[in-house]
């Protein structure tokens, strides 16, 4: 899929495309030259375009529907991934993922949610949007981390948690409450990555960890840019301006002291060159857990608490 | 020429001076019962007809609960900061001084200590009529700093919920308030002192996701709209009529997310029994 803002580079590809091929073809015109000056004019607009992205525009990229899901990166990154499936009590929920997985010979607990890429996967993943069965999962597989001494990650790539009937039946806002109070009190080492949409609640309940961390065009926020049109513009059409009152990119949070810390992505996003991202990602996983393995239980989950107990702006 | 004049420019009673709410001589529940004001306000803002409980804010509730209407509040000037400079139909800061202007109100919540039938009890008490009664900055530096002080001298903390959920003007500094809040509720769990929270009409988004479930004792008052998502939200998701008394506080306790429902009238005995019972 190419969005609004790649066509340009895209025209660019494709004239390249053809006058290479015309190079193949043996034409009797000189085009070397060009070709060279082309591939320079590309690469200067790639790097223009992906650098001064608009919020929006991030968002859209954090969306983009070949970007890798959490599975494509337990599948790349880890070796022995075990799939732990169910709550124990209700079912198993398909938009929430988790196992044990190891990543140089560390042993992780990773548990993410999971997008669908076709229609139909879409739907069996609920597009990423959790009911509270797949919270509690997620709660039952970090307690089990924690009571065997593993370390917990976390993706999030979520467009919220569910809003429906059966939802609300079961507790949605109980399953993400426990969570979040729960996650604080873990004595295992909790690394959580924003790795697509972060849509408020629904993300916040995996998302309470000792390291906070963005991948680069990523977004995070109470609301995602559309329903915040809505609601506060009474239309759907004011959602670049949404995107931009609610400071909601990897930048932004960043900037307000509210993640710890961005993972760069390949240029372009992490869907354009998927193995670099994973060899990043797996890089940043292993040097933020060295770092936290070294600071011993207690400290690590008063400074967990103090860190979020500092979010927030008041005057008095 | 108009035929008389008002002397005195622009009226600047603040709301607190005015009437109580509700606002009149006579007050009509939904069902068309008609009751004095003053009678209302002697049967804690129910009607005795219909037993319909009138949405009411931290002034009532803190005269309903604490003896004498006698309490020491909490941080009492916090106001918000707009971090964000955040703009849709108005600026947020031109908000929040329209709405401190109105409603007399620092914010979304008050927090105060003081005696309910004699033993101590912190209350956090959440006021809809300020933006929703959305939770910002200051709903979750309150909340917390009431939590710290419930922990700090042993006492147990009601918190009463009533919100339409996150605060959009302070976007993620809203969204961590779900966590701030939590947090300081894990280490009251630590220290085993009792958090009641009730929840009242309405509680929902991120009020209800983060302190408003996770009470040691979760309660209700009749007939209160209790849900994570909004009724419309989940209405436009599935394309289905939702089902009758869904959401309800009776329905939530149903699904067996309340401990209990209380009527308004009983609130401060049932809590006095119940807080008795844990010493």
């Amino acid at each position: 899929m190419i969005l609004d803002f790649e066509k340009p580079i895209v025209e660019l590809e494709t004239k390249l495309a053809e006058l290479k091929q015309l190079l193949y073809q043996g034409s009797k015109i000189d085009v070397s030259e060009t070709v060279s000056l082309l591939e320079k004019k590309i690469q200067t607009l790639k790097k223009d375009t992906y650098k001064n992205l608009t919020r929006w525009q991030k968002v859209q990229l954090a969306r983009h529907p070949e970007r890798p899901y959490t599975l494509d990166y337990l599948e790349k990154m880890t070796t022995d991934f075990i799939e732990l499936h169910g709550d124990r009590t209700v079912g198993d929920d398909k938009a929430m993922v988790g196992g044990f997985a190891t990543i140089d010979d560390q042993t992780f607990m990773i548990i993410g949610q999971q997008k669908g890429r076709n229609t139909k996967q879409r739907q069996y993943r609920n597009f990423g949007m959790p009911n509270p069965e797949g919270y509690r999962k997620a709660l039952r597989l970090m307690k089990m981390a924690e009571k065997f001494g593993k370390p917990i990650v976390t993706l999030i790539d979520t467009p919220g948690a569910f809003p429906g009937i059966e939802a609300e039946e079961r507790g949605q806002g109980e399953a993400i409450a426990r969570n979040i109070k729960e996650m604080f009190m873990l004595k295992v080492p909790v690394i959580c990555i924003i790795i697509g949409e972060g849509a408020s609640g629904g993300a916040l309940g995996i998302a309470i960890g000792d390291r906070v961390l963005m991948l680069e065009n990523t977004w995070y926020s109470v609301i995602s840019p559309e329903s915040c049109s809505s609601i506060l513009w009474r239309s759907w059409d004011y959602k670049e301006q949404a995107a931009d009152a609610l400071k909601l990119t990897a930048n932004d949070m960043l900037s307000l002291n509210l993640i710890d810390g961005i993972i760069e992505e390949p240029l372009g996003g992490a869907h354009k060159d998927a193995d670099a991202m994973v060899e990043k990602l797996k890089e940043v996983i292993l040097k933020t857990f060295k770092e936290l393995e070294e600071i011993p239980a207690e400290i690590r989950i008063s400074q967990r608490i103090d860190k979020f107990s500092a979010m927030g702006r008041v005057k008095e | 020429m108009s035929w008389f004049k008002r002397t005195e420019k622009g009226i600047t009673t603040p709301t607190s001076e005015k009437k109580d709410t509700p606002d009149g001589l006579w007050y009509k529940t939904p069902s068309g019962k008609i009751i004095l004001t003053k009678d209302l306000k002697a049967n804690h803002y129910v009607c005795p007809d219909d037993s319909y409980h009138v949405k009411i804010g931290s002034k009532e509730y803190f005269e309903i609960l604490f003896d004498e209407n006698e309490f020491t509040e909490l941080d009492a000037d916090m106001v918000s900061e707009d971090m964000l400079k955040f703009v849709d139909s108005k600026p947020y800061n031109k908000r929040l001084e329209a709405t401190q202007l109105k409603t007399s109100l620092k914010d979304a919540i008050r927090t105060a200590y003081g005696k309910m039938n004699e033993s101590p009890l912190v209350v956090a008490c959440m006021d809809f009529e300020f933006i929703g009664g959305s939770m910002g900055s200051v709903v979750g530096e309150k909340i917390a700093r009431a939590i710290d002080h419930a922990r700090l001298t042993r006492t147990p903390i009601l918190i009463i919920s009533r919100s339409g959920g996150a605060r959009m003007m302070e976007s993620s500094f809203s969204l961590m308030q779900m966590a701030k809040t939590s947090a300081k509720l894990a280490l009251l769990s630590e220290e085993k002192v009792p958090y009641i929270s009730l929840l009242t009409d309405p509680t929902t988004g991120g009020v209800t996701a983060s302190f408003a479930m996770i009470g040691d004792f979760n309660i209700a008052e009749p007939q209160a709209l209790i849900g994570f998502a909004g009724p419309r939200v989940i209405r436009e998701t599935i394309g289905k009529d939702l089902p009758k008394d869904f959401q309800t506080a009776e329905f939530v306790q149903e699904h067996g997310f309340l401990d209990f429902i209380v009527d308004r009238r009983k609130l401060k005995s049932t809590l006095t029994s119940l807080l008795k019972m844990l010493k």
